[in-house]
């Protein structure tokens, strides 16, 4: 019986996106994407509020195992696809791309991600990794009469598909070597150190999960794909993905993988290193405020990686409050992005903002908000997120890397100031369309959240050590 | 919790904070919403002038650590705490970001466009300054010290002169190249010791080898701040580019930041590094007053003038710091707060003139003291201040820090002192050029003298300027306790015998 409560989010989620989609189809009224859309949204918070009733339980003979470190990240999840919901309501309408199956199509993603966070088995891990690829590729390609959404769209899938083979040679291979499938007796069997071949399996898997979370030198597929897709979908790219995928790789090298430190530690820092370097130096160049997002996106890919390769408790901790400062982050900038409409058609360009501040004060002012907190400018959350990142790191005695991530942050703050100087210092109008109901509330929260986590820092904190103490058992 | 029972230096940080936010939600743009923003930032930081005031009263000179101290937990897991706390060295300093904010909010009268963000930046800026100075926590200083980027970045980036979005990033990444550095020498202090409370990092004990590379961090940080020639190249563009009242605010109080980082971090927590750079920075502090002496009388605009004299200055500041003696660094101190009412005087007197609609190039001024006696009377008043005669605050700080000088080293002093004779050269141009210059088209004889609100600003400072020239010990006496407790414990640190010898003699 416990066990069927652990499952009820999951369930929840299907059947109720099942209904949806019945309802969608049989209707009679002419649009009925705000009602589907509501209805997701509703059901996510509700599956959100199921997924911290339900206890610790071991699922299906193994295959899933939920724990409070779950439930954190499932709660970014559902937090990320929220707004990333609400954003689309009016976006997608304004686009005419309303189509009432987006918001199915993300239910049907965040049980993916789910079954991902949650996964207690390699194949578990893939099935979770494909369902939600699946109805993001199809997300990306949602504006279909556009050239450039379905160019993103096939790209992601082409490249998606790519890593998804990858990661699968890699699962392969490690349960070729080791002759088993599942987290905990994998960890078992590594105890005692792993062959080459073993080796070269943890190399594809952590490339398949590096792709996912586009971390450099797997994120070629980020800017394109950002860019290409419609906003209120990107908005969804840059967090409940990137938030599932984090947390998957989190589990995966602390789990099955922890006893295999001293192979892919190397790994992690080359990764981390080389993201914050592109996130950094890429971004620089960028007129497109997407593509802008989507390189800043990769850079803390990097930062937050800082904190898995110190392999302690610590560092999962100082990553996995990282991950949910980025997320929130992530929207807001999003909303801010979707905001950005002159005359009905929506603009992409940085050199679009100038003069911002003198039109829409509070738009430029939350903008500005997640723009220097995402350069990590004390007293935002951003520094906070960096602050402790850093700190681990640098106790753990990794201490190149974290000069070589302030070195990263001091060069992407030039750009994120470049944004505000367009906004504040430029002079221009901008003439943006009101800015729509639904994208004015998630600015607002995640400002009003990035301002003031300053003053209680602690919950987060605390909440985050407990679920890295769950995941390293 | 502390000797008032109540969270005092708390609410003086954050009740500008109040105000910052109440200003940003008025509503309407026009004159009248502009009008009221301007009166609820000047009365929001009036209360906490008077609640410093109270500080001030209530504050005992005897105690060397930190009074009126709050400590709340913070961030969790990291063992960092919210600790407030003052002492004689950043008492003065918290008093004079309090004495000058509202004389700032006075000087904005050419703030034309966006009011209402204008005033709210001018509030928040006072909130993370008296925040810094108020920190007794290392994370929560740098949280704060930062901070003051934001709302400064703003005031010179919208409300500048014409070449403000240079001046602006300069400013800002410079300032934050230099932080992050020092961001990283806080990490290591931080593994080092297990603990960012000041109070306990002042008497740690760092390997001497591990203290060059914290202290270079932290010149990166605090010479950019305090614009330590050849730091300084931000400052006369973000000096000469922002608008009167973010002038003042960046001359008077966040240049004194960086004074302040040297002697509450780089001089008691590295104590053998300090003294290994004490040459270099003695070399520093020359060149800075003599050579950007020359540099300041070789300016044809009155404001950049001006800003070069704060550069020449803070070189003097720096000196008296690294003199390790009482003499020295109560100097510098002194200076500190004297140079910070003085400079205000001069971009104040800067602000009048172009508040009339004149440039400040110096060819386009001159012979004003004819028409403007009133006027005249403060600039020259600032500008002897400035140059440091007897009677006036400038002379107290400076001759302080010739005599901290001459204990350690009659060159330094010499060379030091030199700088009172090149700042007398170049005040006197700019009186001249500016008052007395023969020199004088017919539109600047319709210039009108002060009017009331320009009293009301230049008053309170000359009469500070005439206060801390006269009776500097009501200043001093409260900076003795904490500077004999600091110089002690650096010659403690340098000499470990000798200073276990003064305690069994003892």
């Amino acid at each position: 019986m416990t066990n069927f409560i652990s499952l009820l989010p999951a369930l929840f989620l299907g059947v109720g996106g099942m209904v949806l989609l019945l309802g969608g189809v049989l209707a009679k009224a002419s649009d009925t994407t705000p009602g589907v859309t509501f209805g997701a949204i509703a059901l996510l918070a509700v599956a959100a509020v199921l997924c911290w009733m339900a206890p610790d339980a071991l699922l299906f003979g193994g295959l899933l195992k939920t724990s409070l470190f779950t439930r954190y990240a499932d709660s970014l999840v559902y937090l990320a696809a929220i707004a990333a919901l609400i954003l689309s309501v009016d976006y997608n309408k304004r686009e005419k791309i309303a189509r009432f199956e987006y918001p199915i199509l993300v239910l049907f993603a965040v049980i993916g991600m789910i079954v991902m966070i949650s996964a207690a088995d390699m194949m578990s891990l893939y099935i979770g990794f494909e369902l939600q690829s699946l109805a993001l590729y199809i997300c990306a390609a949602m504006a279909r009469d556009s050239v450039r959404s379905t160019e993103a769209g096939l790209k992601y899938f082409v490249l998606g598909a790519l890593a998804s083979g990858l990661l699968l040679y890699g699962i392969s291979l490690v349960y070729g070597f080791a002759g088993t499938t599942n987290f905990a007796a994998l960890g078992d069997v590594f105890r005692a150190g792993a062959g080459t071949g073993t080796i070269v399996g943890v190399v594809f898997v952590l490339t398949g999960l590096a792709f996912k979370i586009s971390a450099a030198p797997f994120h070629m597929w980020a800017p394109d794909v950002y860019e290409g897709s419609p906003s209120s979908v990107t908005a969804l790219f840059a967090t409940a993905p990137k938030a599932a995928a984090l947390a998957l790789f989190l589990s995966v090298m602390a789990g099955p993988f922890a006893h295999l430190t001293g192979q892919w530690e190397m790994l992690i820092q080359i990764v981390a290193v080389l993201s914050m370097a592109i996130g950094a130096l890429a971004a620089i160049g960028q007129s497109n405020i997407k593509r802008l997002l989507a390189y800043s996106s990769i850079g803390h890919m990097g930062y937050a990686l800082m904190g898995l390769v110190t392999g302690t408790a610590g560092g999962i901790q100082a990553s996995l409050v990282y991950i949910a400062i980025y997320v929130v982050m992530s929207f807001g900038a999003f909303a801010c992005v979707i905001a950005m409409r002159r005359n009905g058609q929506a603009v992409e360009k940085i050199s679009d903002l100038a003069g911002l501040a003198a039109e829409h004060p509070g738009f430029a002012f939350a903008f500005a908000v997640f723009m220097w907190s995402m350069a990590g400018i004390p007293p935002l959350a951003g520094f906070f997120a960096k602050l402790y990142v850093f700190y681990t790191a640098f106790n753990a005695g990794y201490d190149t890397l974290v000069i070589i991530g302030i070195i990263a942050s001091v060069i992407s703050a030039f750009y994120y100031l470049r944004v505000i100087k367009v906004m504040y210092f430029d002079k221009g109008q901008p003439g943006f369309d009101k800015t729509s109901a639904g994208a004015g509330f998630v600015m607002a929260v995640g400002a009003f959240a990035t301002i003031f986590f300053v003053v209680i820092p602690g919950p987060l904190m605390a909440l985050a050590g407990e679920a890295a103490k769950a995941l390293m058992g | 919790m502390n000797q008032l029972g109540f969270p005092i230096l708390s609410l003086i940080t954050f009740l500008p904070l109040l105000g910052a936010f109440m200003v940003a939600t008025l509503s309407g743009d026009d004159e009248k919403a502009a009008c009221k923003a301007r009166r609820i930032a000047l009365i929001f930081s009036l209360i906490v002038l008077m609640l410093g005031v109270y500080v001030w009263t209530q504050f005992n000179p005897a105690i060397a650590g930190y009074q009126f101290v709050e400590v709340m937990p913070w961030l969790s897991g990291i063992n960092v705490e919210y600790r407030m706390g003052v002492d004689g060295i950043s008492l003065f300093l918290i008093m004079l970001t309090l004495a000058l904010t509202p004389i700032a909010i006075l000087a904005s009268g050419g703030i034309k466009t966006r009011t209402r963000s204008f005033f709210a930046a001018m509030l928040l800026l006072e909130t993370m300054t008296i925040g810094m100075f108020a920190a007794t926590d290392f994370v929560l200083f740098y949280v704060f010290f930062e901070a003051v980027l934001l709302p400064m970045y703003l005031i010179i980036g919208v409300w500048g002169g014409e070449k403000r979005i240079y001046a602006a990033v300069k400013f800002f990444v410079f300032t934050l190249a230099g932080s992050l550095f020092m961001l990283l020498a806080v990490v290591w202090i931080w593994r080092h010791l297990g603990t960012t409370n000041m109070a306990v990092m002042a008497h740690a004990n760092i390997p001497a080898n591990a203290q060059t590379w914290l202290f270079l961090a932290f010149f990166a940080a605090f010479g950019v701040k305090a614009a330590v020639w050849p730091l300084h190249t931000w400052l006369p563009d973000a000096y000469g580019e922002a608008p009167v009242p973010g002038t003042i605010m960046l001359a008077a109080v966040l240049s004194k930041m960086g004074a302040y980082g040297f002697l509450r971090f780089a001089i008691p927590m590295l104590p053998q590094a300090s003294a290994a750079f004490e040459p270099v920075m003695f070399v520093l502090g020359v060149v800075a007053v003599i050579y950007i002496s020359y540099v300041a009388l070789a300016q044809t605009d009155m404001k950049r003038m001006i800003a070069y004299s704060s550069v020449a200055h803070m070189g003097v500041i720096i000196i008296g710091l690294f003199t390790f003696t009482v003499e020295g660094i109560e100097g510098a101190l002194f200076q500190m707060l004297s140079h910070g009412i003085v400079i205000a005087g001069l971009f104040i007197c800067a602000g009048i003139i172009t508040a009339r609609g004149e440039s400040l190039a110096l060819k386009n001024l001159g012979g004003l003291a004819r028409n403007m006696p009133v006027f005249a009377a403060a600039l020259m008043l600032f500008t002897l201040a400035n140059m440091g005669l007897p009677g006036t605050s400038g002379f107290i700080g400076e001759i302080l820090v010739i005599v901290g000088a001459l204990k350690v080293n009659f060159w330094v002093s010499l060379l030091g002192g030199a700088g009172m004779v090149l700042g007398v050269t170049y005040s006197l141009v700019l009186v001249r050029a500016v008052l007395f210059e023969k020199y004088n088209r017919p539109d600047l004889a319709a210039l009108k003298d002060l009017t009331a609100r320009e009293y009301t600003m230049l008053l309170p400072l000359a009469a500070l300027v005439m206060w801390l020239g006269v009776y500097p010990s009501s200043f001093t006496h409260a900076f003795d306790a904490p500077i004999a407790a600091l110089v002690q414990a650096h010659i403690a640190a340098l000499n470990p015998h000798m200073a276990l010898a003064m305690v069994t003699a003892k």
